[in-house]
């Protein structure tokens, strides 16, 4: 394939980056704004003419046999350790990263455009379109890295660029902590993901994916069988890789910056925390698949803790006001759906239909979760509140919001024909196929999903109408909002029908999808009934809701409160991290180490003022003294000639 | 002598004195001029260096030393004015023409005496230099103190705060080491061939290899803990907080950014290389220290209020790793040590730089009384923020770089020992990141604390063009690294070969 595209994917969103953060403030809002649609516009037509070219060119390159190759576009060294640790940057393609490159420009441009609506009248409206570009371009590093450093290296680029835009908002204090506890979480998880790398590549001798990937039982016998505390360290590295994942995906126990991240501006949420960042995680195993595969162990890990954050998630997501949390909640409780898919799936069952199945996920979740935000976003522009007390009844008031939002729900809820129905259904069959608890456990995970997701459907539109309306009335948002929650709600409608287990696969084979009836018509039952009696609970105004409160106030609470999570972290990091080691530190510094040194000079000038007095210049002390050492010295003689 | 081209790094600050010399005390013009016309004459001149010296290696000189030169200082004990560099001191002399270059526009408006302030930073520059250039260790140590005691001065007069009591203590603790140094130094030389052949010259003593193994163990520990003193090594660190404190701008700009780098050059240079025997064996004890400085730093930079001490702190931490990753004793790991002085020193320059200019405008650099800085000052806030990201190691920039350069290849050993405290050295990524964005959220961001600042300016043009050398050289590291690993691939090959020989 011609270098030229990829290049340019990868070059135009950094220029833009430079020139709209070198030069916008002396831009106009119009000129920075129309700079950073078009570029981000130029770079999804070549993102989507390098992914259609690859899927259905059937060119020799990409093509062998009926199984997709993975190629290296290029692959420049930027870095040689040593002779054989070289990182270098480059261009992978495979169908993972085609379909990613699909997804990231998609997303990305439709909030460009949105964001030219929402951030209207915002100050520093250039700086915001300077770091969509900056993590436009780090996540789309990060899908074509050709090896594990390349993606550490965009990994933590995507970071700070998650950084910046939550952050955005720099005079709110509460942005700013927001923005700190998200790059500090991550980067906690990132030591763990740093450690594996280096715990990998200094036994496998490489970081490139495809000599990773391809020979694992290579990569198995370079350890030569060593182990750490019970595990072997190949184990130990996946375990550990998998760690940053966690971070970035908020998993259980790394996930208690996400919420927090939703003080960011609401398009920033849509495209980073709830689109394309937080799934990198689920990209990163999916990439090293095949190396996960020799280590079942690290795959039950990942199971586990998918399965566990994905039911939290979901229990917690039914008892919050703030409706970007619960999406919030929502997106993790996801992605922990797309981590079990992966956890589970293995060549043996169905050609490791839960890959597959988890990358569709992927897809049609990035969809319909940005529409969900963005329409959230729409929502707050229109009532500037989060909270869905403030609303209530809206669907007369803002229709288009009302019915894409409606469509996002439905398909996140797995009702058909709409996206999310074909991808979970595809990844509730992989669960039970490895075993029906994860099955079971998964169904329960997505009847809670259906639940929660039209408890806020009905809370915002239907319930009762605010009576601040009157005075101010809600209106649908601007043809820049409007068009974007369109053209999402669209392909939320139709993704499902995209044959994707003929494009994307663990081998490159095509797989073809067929729906298992038991588990569909389950599925579909438990969704329909969740929907149902969030309808009956809250389509009207009525008690019930507050009755249930009250009935369990404790559980509420707590799940309201998140289950303390927070609460546990603030109290390791800043009564024990904080004020117990490191001011313990700091005093040792001050009061230990720098007294001795100074104890030093304090020694010496009392010393010095001691013996000074024997300076007098009286002649006869002097005599004296003379006297006395020209004896000493005489016994001493005299004591050792003796 | 005159046709060499490294005696002019150490002429061209003579010039500079004498120039200002010439110059009256109250034209400030003149002093600039002279100051801006040395200085990047300096700077032109180590970017020649360093082409040319690319130029010679490419074309397949393998010498150790290039442009080396010696003449005969002191006969009786054959002491030389022996000169010559390798990679990794063309770097060096490259990091120290650019901050001495932005040390000149830093204290652009230096108050009171200009000229005598300038008088003594030449002659810091002279040590300098002379220290980097020299491969006779008697020279060495010589310009290693010429670069010493004009901070006395420096700080005693120029300085904020307590400035006498650090001044004192920087210089004393700094001598203290000196002290074992010059011990250490003595004996590598009457050990450093059979009688009647001793010599200063570095090369000669390693390719002599007389110096017997049980002195070397106490030549290491001396030579070790000199320089080691400057390198800012736990628990001889406590000078760093006070000194820099107190020095003015280009003072600490200058101390953190190349005096600091002379401690962990010393040590791969002298105690490594001529050594090598006590430093495969007593490698471990020094790993302990340098490995507490790296945690250690860290956590005490997290409590700090004072700007100044933080990154006082930072550079503890940041050293440590150096001379951690000088003590792995593997190649990769001592490239990381080498990128890390260099990151270090441009990224600690430009802290150093905005927190002067910082104080310059709020009179304080207590992070409790400022805030929201960003909205008065965008420039600086900005410029601040990168310094930030170098530190805590964001990818494109010199800080990542190198710290992946260090864990790499520490990773090498396999025992338990080293692995456990590389991995103790990985965590100093998180705490870095906590003390940075701490001290970014409350001085840039949020609030503004005192109605007061609202009428502050944002940088001048003379400031804009400090920072953004600095910053310009901070992101060239950190997208285009590997140059710097051919630059200096070449003279890891004596060093390591010395270190092999002497572990069988």
């Amino acid at each position: 394939m011609d270098i030229t595209l990829p290049i340019l994917i990868l070059a135009i969103p950094i220029s833009m980056f430079l020139i709209l953060g070198i030069g916008g403030v002396k831009m106009s809002r119009k000129m920075a704004g129309v700079l950073g649609i078009l570029g981000m516009g130029t770079t999804m037509a070549l993102a989507y003419t390098v992914a259609f070219t690859y899927f259905f060119s059937g060119d020799s390159a990409f093509i062998v046999d009926g199984i997709r190759q993975q190629l290296q576009v290029f692959d420049v060294t930027w870095l040689a350790f040593t002779e054989k640790l070289v990182v270098s940057i480059g261009f992978l393609l495979d169908p993972i990263s085609a379909m990613m490159l699909v997804v990231i420009t998609t997303i990305s441009f439709m909030v460009h455009l949105y964001s030219w609506g929402y951030m209207e009248h915002e100050p520093g409206f250039q700086r915001y379109y300077a770091f969509l570009s900056l993590f436009s371009f780090s996540m789309l590093g990060l899908v074509v890295a050709t090896n594990i450093f390349q993606m550490y290296i965009f990994w933590e680029l995507v970071g700070v660029s998650s950084y910046l835009l939550i952050g955005f908002f720099y005079k709110l204090p509460s942005a700013v902590s927001a923005s700190k506890k998200a790059f500090i979480v991550t980067r906690f998880a990132d030591l763990g993901f740093l450690i594996g790398i280096l715990v990998l590549s200094f036994y496998t001798n490489t970081f490139n994916f495809a000599a990773l990937t391809s020979d694992p039982a290579s990569a198995l016998a370079s350890t030569g069988g060593a182990t750490f505390m019970g595990a072997s360290v190949l184990t130990w590295a996946l375990v550990l890789i998998y760690v940053g994942g966690m971070g970035k995906s908020a998993m259980m126990p790394l996930h208690i910056w996400l919420p927090d991240a939703m003080e960011g501006p609401t398009p920033v949420s849509a495209l980073i925390h709830a689109a394309t960042m937080v799934v990198a995680g689920v990209y990163l195993v999916a990439r090293m698949f095949p190396l996960y595969l020799v280590e079942e162990s690290a795959l039950t890990f990942i199971t586990c803790v998918g399965a566990i954050t994905a039911f939290y998630a979901a229990v917690v997501a039914c008892c919050q006001i703030d409706i970007k949390r619960i999406l919030a909640f929502s997106t993790i409780s996801q992605i922990a759906f797309m981590m079990v898919a992966l956890g589970v799936a293995r060549p043996e069952l169905h050609d490791a239909m839960g890959y597959m199945s988890s990358m569709f996920h992927l897809f049609t979740h990035a969809m319909f979760k940005a529409l969900l935000f963005l329409g959230a976003g729409a929502l707050i522009h229109a009532v500037h509140s989060n909270n869905y007390t403030e609303m209530g009844g809206l669907r007369k008031y803002m229709p288009i919001t009302h019915w894409t939002f409606l469509i996002g729900c439905l398909a996140i809820a797995g009702i058909w024909p709409f996206a999310g129905f074909f991808s979970k259904d595809e990844m509730l069959a992989a669960m039970f196929a490895n075993n029906w608890i994860w099955g079971a456990w998964m169904t329960m995970v997505a009847g809670l999903t259906a639940f929660y997701m039209f408890r806020m459907y009905f809370m915002v539109f239907w319930w009762e109408e605010n009576p601040h309306y009157k005075e101010h009335k809600p209106h649908d948002a601007p043809w820049q909002m409007s068009l974007p929650l369109i053209v999402l709600a669209t392909v939320s409608c139709v993704a499902g029908f995209i044959p994707f287990g003929e494009l994307v696969t663990w081998n490159g084979a095509p797989y073809h999808i067929h729906i298992d009836p038991v588990v569909a018509t389950t599925s579909l039952v438990v969704a329909v009934c969740a929907i149902g009696l969030a309808a009956w609970l809250y389509m009207k105004k009525n008690s019930k809701p507050a009755a249930m409160k009250n009935a369990m106030p404790t559980l509420w609470k707590a799940a309201n409160r998140r289950f303390y999570w927070d609460e546990i972290y603030m109290f390791i990091t800043h009564k024990i991290i904080f004020n117990i080691i490191c001011k313990s530190i700091a005093w040792f510094d001050r009061h230990i180490i720098d007294a001795t040194m100074d104890g030093f000079a304090k020694v010496t000038q009392r010393t010095s003022v001691a013996i000074k007095g024997m300076q007098s210049g009286s002649i006869q002390a002097y005599v004296l003294w003379y006297f006395f050492g020209a004896v000493l010295l005489a016994l001493v003689t005299w004591i050792c000639l003796l | 002598m005159f046709g060499n081209i490294l005696i002019w790094f150490v002429i061209i600050p003579i010039i500079m004195m004498a120039g200002l010399g010439i110059c009256r005390n109250s034209s400030m013009n003149a002093i600039r001029t002279v100051m801006t016309v040395c200085s990047t004459a300096l700077l032109g001149l180590a970017v020649w260096l360093c082409v040319w010296f690319l130029d010679l290696r490419a074309a397949g000189d393998t010498a150790e030393m290039l442009f080396t030169g010696s003449w005969m200082w002191y006969e009786p004990l054959n002491i030389q004015l022996a000169i010559g560099v390798d990679g990794i001191s063309v770097l060096m002399i490259m990091l120290s023409a650019i901050i001495v270059f932005a040390g000149v526009f830093a204290s652009w408006k230096i108050n009171p005496l200009p000229k005598n302030f300038f008088l003594w930073f030449a002659l810091l520059s002279t040590g300098v230099f002379g220290f980097f250039i020299s491969i006779d260790i008697f020279t060495m140590f010589m310009f290693y103190e010429v670069a010493l005691i004009p901070m006395y001065l420096l700080i005693g007069v120029w300085g904020t705060g307590k400035k006498e009591y650090s001044a004192m203590k920087l210089t004393l603790m700094l001598m203290g080491g000196s002290a074992f140094l010059m011990l250490g130094l003595l004996g590598i030389y009457w050990h450093s061939g059979p009688e009647g052949q001793l010599t200063w010259n570095i090369l000669e003593i390693a390719h002599n290899g007389h110096i017997d193994p049980s002195w070397q163990r106490l030549l290491f520990c001396l030579t070790f803990v000199g320089f080691g003193v400057l390198g800012a090594m736990f628990p001889f660190h406590t000078w760093s907080p006070d000194g820099h404190a107190s020095a003015p701008t280009a003072v600490s700009m200058l101390h953190a950014g190349v005096l600091m780098k002379l401690g962990g050059y010393g040590c791969f240079r002298i105690a490594i290389y001529l050594l090598p025997q006590a430093a495969n064996e007593l490698a471990w004890i020094f790993i302990i220290l340098t490995g507490i400085s790296v945690v250690y730093g860290a956590f005490s930079a997290c409590v700090q209020t004072d700007l100044k001490y933080i990154n006082a702190y930072s550079s503890v931490s940041h050293c440590g790793m150096v001379l951690f990753a000088i003590l792995m004793l593997t190649q990769t790991a001592m490239t990381g040590a080498i990128l890390q002085m260099l990151s270090h020193g441009l990224m600690t320059a430009l802290f150093f730089a905005l927190i002067g200019m910082i104080y310059g405008r709020t009179h304080t650099r207590d992070i409790r009384q400022m805030g929201g800085l960003m909205k008065i000052m965008p420039y600086l806030g900005v410029c601040y923020m990168i310094a930030g990201f170098a530190s805590l190691g964001l990818p494109g920039l010199s800080g990542f770089v190198a710290e992946m350069t260090i864990f790499v290849g520490s990773f090498e050993h396999t025992d338990m020992f080293h692995r456990s405290f590389v991995i103790a050295g990985t965590c100093s990524i998180v705490i870095t990141a906590v003390y940075i964005l701490r001290v970014v959220g409350k001085l840039l961001l949020g609030p503004v604390q005192d109605e007061h600042h609202l009428q502050l300016t944002d940088a001048t043009w003379f400031e804009r063009f400090s920072t953004v050398t600095l910053i310009v050289a901070i992101a060239g590291i950190g997208c285009f690294p590997n140059w710097i690993n051919e630059t200096i691939q070449h003279s890891f090959v004596p060093i390591i070969n010395t270190l092999t020989q002497a572990a069988i």
